[in-house]
């Protein structure tokens, strides 16, 4: 079955970056419209569409939206977070370095729709290709008067700053990314108050991932009632998923929310590499409890995922093949979070220190039995107990790799070695 | 270390667009070290200076974040992805192997001072690992003969 390509309908397309192919297939026809339609009957119809969040949360965009006072003596800042650096997430690079109007095009209308009149895009550090790219389309809309004063004759007026960080996964976080904005360290802020009242500056800020605002001038043009239809009725929509790890045909996928995890990897991924089988899944992103072979044919969508104790995330799917040590796999994301921790929390910043000691010392043979049920509970203590989601997202994957694979946790320390013996973790055999 | 006009020029330029002189600290760091290939002391302090914020802030910021150096690196830093969906598809041979090519552990920096050797935490291109981001460009699906190829170049710059 071919891909349901809404967002990725020009990615493939030869210079799809550029104004000019945006503009030949359809692109900037959203905004007119929407400037017609006026910004209550924007939010209104996003409501309606049912669009959640793309960065993780799967918040409803329209209802986010909702929450600025509109008629602030503030200025009202909008963000968009092209901060990606979850592990197994690459979906927005490829937006922005494929098909940047369509964001900033998604950009234009959200900021007319909160009353905002400056727009931050933070893009990470390590992304300067897509910088590089940004910056080319600005200047382009700014040119044919989609940014700048009095946008299309609407008196709408808009700038748009590119921020480019400086290396910190952290920044992702919306609170961070507007500490970094600031000139700060990406520390994440208590709340409330949230964003939406004191957020960039001081000032009601909304911050919005890569594709959510990619999704919307698609939802203007087409209509709540369509893009409501594509999915379940309470996750509609696309969503680009992205399949990485131990599979035949990594990649990117747009499919509609719900589709099996099991067609997901089987049918688009074309299964599992060198003959092996799956034995288990990241299925949102590496802060995502995993999920087991026999938990394939669940449907990867916001809720469905919750109830199994997981989450969609950003829907970035790491497969893991049966010939991989998951006391490795644990250790390797563990390790990620205590690089990545900002260090406020002592949960976190404590936590994910021993965890990834902890997991190392089983990994090389010198655990004792006891570390399982202390592993299991500094990821209890470390959850919902810090000011952002951080900690959780060591301690959900980590938690959920003790208690579905505690046999090998075992095994491990039984034998006082690793039983899968690899010196090197994954397969590569280096030729082209 | 008094800085270059064009360097100041591009630092006023920055200021003027932002919204507090703390809020220009990321954007002038990034200048300063395109111009220096790193953060010495001595520009610090002349940041702090010009932005006219206490230099702790501008030591606190430098150091904060993985990709603004306070040491000096070589003339190419290679950044290779270590994280899950790269671990999966052999970042670790491929650690392996650059560490050999180049007779350098990661963190360390080739005697001629021409290359050094980071660890990055996912660069988002896990559906193309194994990947590392060069300077400013990314290169993924690696192979022996790519990292050959590269290293050669990289080499004769």
């Amino acid at each position: 079955m071919p891909e349901m390509r809404i967002i990725r309908t020009y990615v493939d397309k030869p210079n799809s970056e550029s104004i000019e192919s945006y503009t030949a297939s359809g692109g900037y026809t959203a905004l007119p419209r929407a400037l017609k339609m006026g910004p209550l009957e924007i939010i209104d119809e996003v409501k309606k569409s049912g669009l959640r969040g793309r960065g993780g949360a799967g918040f409803p965009t329209g209802i986010k939206w909702s929450f600025v006072q509109r008629d602030s003596k503030q200025p009202i800042y909008l963000c968009c977070n092209a901060d990606e650096s979850e592990p197994g997430s690459f979906k927005d690079r490829e937006i922005i370095e494929r098909d940047p109007h369509q964001m900033l095009e998604g950009i234009v209308i959200g900021c007319y729709a909160i009353n905002s009149h400056k727009c931050y895009i933070y893009i990470r550090g390590e992304m300067p290709k897509g910088a590089r790219i940004l910056e080319r389309a600005i200047r382009e809309s700014y040119e044919k008067g989609f940014l700048g004063k009095n946008i299309l004759g609407s008196g709408f007026n808009l700038d748009v700053v590119l921020f480019v960080g400086a290396g910190a996964y952290i920044c992702g976080e919306e609170t961070a990314l507007l500490e970094s904005i600031e000139g700060k360290n990406g520390e994440p802020r208590p709340r409330p108050p949230f964003p939406a009242q004191v957020g960039l500056f001081g000032c009601p800020t909304i911050v919005n991932n890569v594709e959510t605002l990619t999704c919307v001038p698609h939802i203007i043009n087409r209509g709540a009632e369509w893009f409501a239809s594509i999915g379940t009725p309470k996750n509609t929509g696309t969503k680009i998923y992205g399949l990485s790890g131990s599979i035949n045909k990594p990649g990117l996928y747009e499919l509609p929310l719900g589709i099996s995890l099991r067609e997901l990897i089987y049918e688009y991924g074309e299964g599992i590499r060198n003959g092996k089988e799956v034995k288990a899944i990241s299925p949102g992103g590496g802060s995502a409890a995993v999920l087991t072979a026999e938990e394939i044919n669940i449907p990867m969508d916001f809720d469905s995922l919750a109830r199994a104790g997981s989450m969609l995330g950003t829907a970035g799917v790491t497969v893991i093949d049966d010939a991989t040590c998951m006391v490795r796999v644990a250790q390797n994301l563990a390790h990620f979070y205590r690089d990545e921790s900002c260090g406020q929390c002592v949960q976190c910043r404590e936590g994910t220190w021993w965890l990834e000691k902890m997991l190392t010392r089983i990994e090389e043979g010198m655990g004792r039995m006891e570390y399982i049920d202390t592993l299991i509970d500094a990821c209890f203590q470390m959850k919902g107990t810090t000011i952002c989601a951080l900690a959780d997202g060591c301690a959900m994957p980590v938690e959920s790799i003790v208690k579905k694979f505690r046999h090998e946790f075992e095994e491990h320390i039984k034998l006082g070695k690793c039983p899968f013996g690899n010196k090197y973790m994954g397969i590569w055999d280096g030729s082209d | 270390m008094p800085f270059s006009v064009e360097l100041r020029e591009k630092i006023n330029q920055i200021i003027s667009k932002s919204e507090t002189r703390q809020s220009a600290l990321i954007p002038t760091l990034h200048a300063v070290q395109r111009e220096y290939g790193w953060l010495p002391n001595e520009c610090m302090s002349e940041v702090a200076e010009i932005l006219d914020i206490p230099p702790a802030s501008v030591q606190n910021v430098a150091t904060f974040y993985t990709m603004f150096f306070t040491k000096p690196v070589g003339k190419h830093v290679i950044w290779l992805c270590r994280t899950l969906s790269c671990a999966l598809r052999g970042a670790e041979h491929v650690e392996h192997y650059l560490s050999e090519k180049l007779g350098i552990h990661t963190g360390e920096t080739t005697t001629d001072g021409k290359i050094t050797l980071l660890e990055a935490e996912c660069l988002a291109s896990c559906g193309t690992a194994p990947a590392m981001l060069v300077d400013d460009e990314l290169y993924e699906n690696l192979t022996r003969k790519k990292i050959d190829e590269l290293i050669e170049k990289l080499k004769k710059d």
